[in-house]
């Protein structure tokens, strides 16, 4: 399974959600989980940075929360499954936090969806990016 | 005897749900998405199963990072649709099978797999947009579920080829049920699609087309895909394609296959569909 691990590192653009990842991230997802009771979305919106300190985050984990870095939470162990819920909070589709993820505006993102997607040519291979 | 006469494959997408759920199937947009299904509902009423199990995953609904069962049979009467942070989906209460589900959790963990057993479960739109896209929008689902929950969320989810066998253990225990029962079995999710990181939008329709083939007529080629080319090709969620092969192993190695549907987009994601029948079915 080492190989395998070493072998999807390579995919660009990408943060698997592995169990190194899940233990790093347990309190930015246990965070998001909370977000689905509306008791919860509102006590986080009054007042976002003191809702977040009960869940044992670190300091760089607070920090993209609060800046909604969408990609530095998952690679800090968050999941998208987890996050939407977070850009749901904040009134966001996961289509508009895939925009987002990939730096594309919505009206981009979208018609570059429409138009059958990014192609995965150029696309399998962090040494494809690199020279990018 | 209960016998598993097809296997049904789609996406889960959960925007399909929500074109369902605010009125907007007749959208172009979402015509196009939805003709796909017509003929699927029109198999579906001909051959009126009395039970289905529903092969999906939960998105952080049902299962938090607090317990991830990698397999988690729902063997409860019934069960609720999530508050996914937008409010239940509007759709009816599913009703389970707790007499088969039992049987079958008995069968396959003395067959071997080690399932976990749920008796309290609220099921999200991985479940519920697939039984819209095969059954319409009723006021009762048409007949019990059996749901079975995969985990494709943390890495690694099963194998193929795990969950390939999974469905031949579950086709050994179900034709072990002693009442006389029509299975259908679904596989859902996929197809290719990434909605995490800088590499989302992520289509590849070639990929998807290859294993819609290979499903059909070389199954054992489908299950020998590894977790890393799957998300490679078809991108890093395009891995819940696994689930698919659970419907797979239930089946007879040749199949008629009925029926095949393929549109790109639906949101983030290539929709596929396929419908196969055994042979004596």
């Amino acid at each position: 399974m080492d190989d395998a691990k070493k072998e999807y590192d390579d995919i660009p653009g990408t943060f698997v959600f592995d169990q190194e990842r899940s233990r790093q991230g347990y309190g930015i997802n246990a965070f998001c989980m909370t977000l689905m009771k509306d008791e919860n979305r509102k006590a986080f919106r009054a007042d976002e940075s003191t809702y977040l300190d009960q869940f044992g985050l670190t300091p760089e984990q607070k920090d993209s929360i609060l800046k909604r870095q969408w990609n530095r939470i998952l690679e800090l162990g968050g999941n998208i499954y987890f996050t939407a819920k977070l850009g749901a909070t904040d009134g966001l589709s996961f289509q508009q936090m895939a925009a987002m993820m990939t730096g594309s505006t919505q009206e981009g993102y979208a018609s570059m969806m429409l138009n059958g997607g990014r192609s995965p040519n150029g696309n399998r291979s962090k040494s494809e990016w690199s020279s990018k | 005897m209960a016998k598993i006469v097809a296997g049904v494959c789609s996406s889960h997408v959960p925007a399909i749900g929500a074109a369902i759920d605010n009125g907007k199937t007749q959208e172009p947009y979402w015509q196009r998405v939805f003709s796909g299904f017509e003929e699927s509902k029109r198999w579906m009423e001909k051959v009126k199963p009395d039970v289905c199990i529903v092969v999906y995953n939960d998105h952080a609904s049902a299962f938090s990072m607090d317990v991830v069962p990698t397999f988690a049979l729902g063997c409860a009467a019934e069960f609720p649709p999530a508050d996914e942070g937008w409010g239940p989906r509007p759709v009816p209460v599913v009703k389970g099978h707790p007499k088969l589900a039992a049987h079958i959790a008995q069968s396959v963990i003395l067959d071997e797999f080690d399932l976990t057993v749920v008796n309290k479960m609220e099921v999200d739109h991985g479940l519920t947009v697939p039984l819209n896209l095969m059954f319409g929008s009723p006021k009762e689902w048409p007949c019990p579920v059996i749901p079975l929950a995969v985990n494709v969320v943390l890495f690694p989810p099963p194998t193929g080829k795990r969950c390939y066998d999974l469905g031949a253990a579950i086709r050994r225990a179900v034709e072990s049920y002693p009442e006389d029962l029509k299975v259908v079995i679904f596989g859902t999710g996929g197809m290719s699609h990434q909605i995490s990181g800088p590499r989302a939008g992520l289509i590849n329709s070639e990929f998807d087309k290859a294993f819609l083939d290979a499903l059909a007529t070389d199954p054992s080629k489908a299950k020998g895909i590894r977790h890393v080319e799957y998300m490679r090709e078809a991108g890093a969620e395009g891995v819940e394609m696994v689930m698919w092969l659970v419907m797979r192993g239930a089946l007879d190695d040749k199949v008629n296959e009925v029926y095949r549907f393929y549109t790109v987009p639906a949101s983030n994601t290539a929709v596929g569909h396929i419908i196969l029948e055994n042979a004596a079915a």
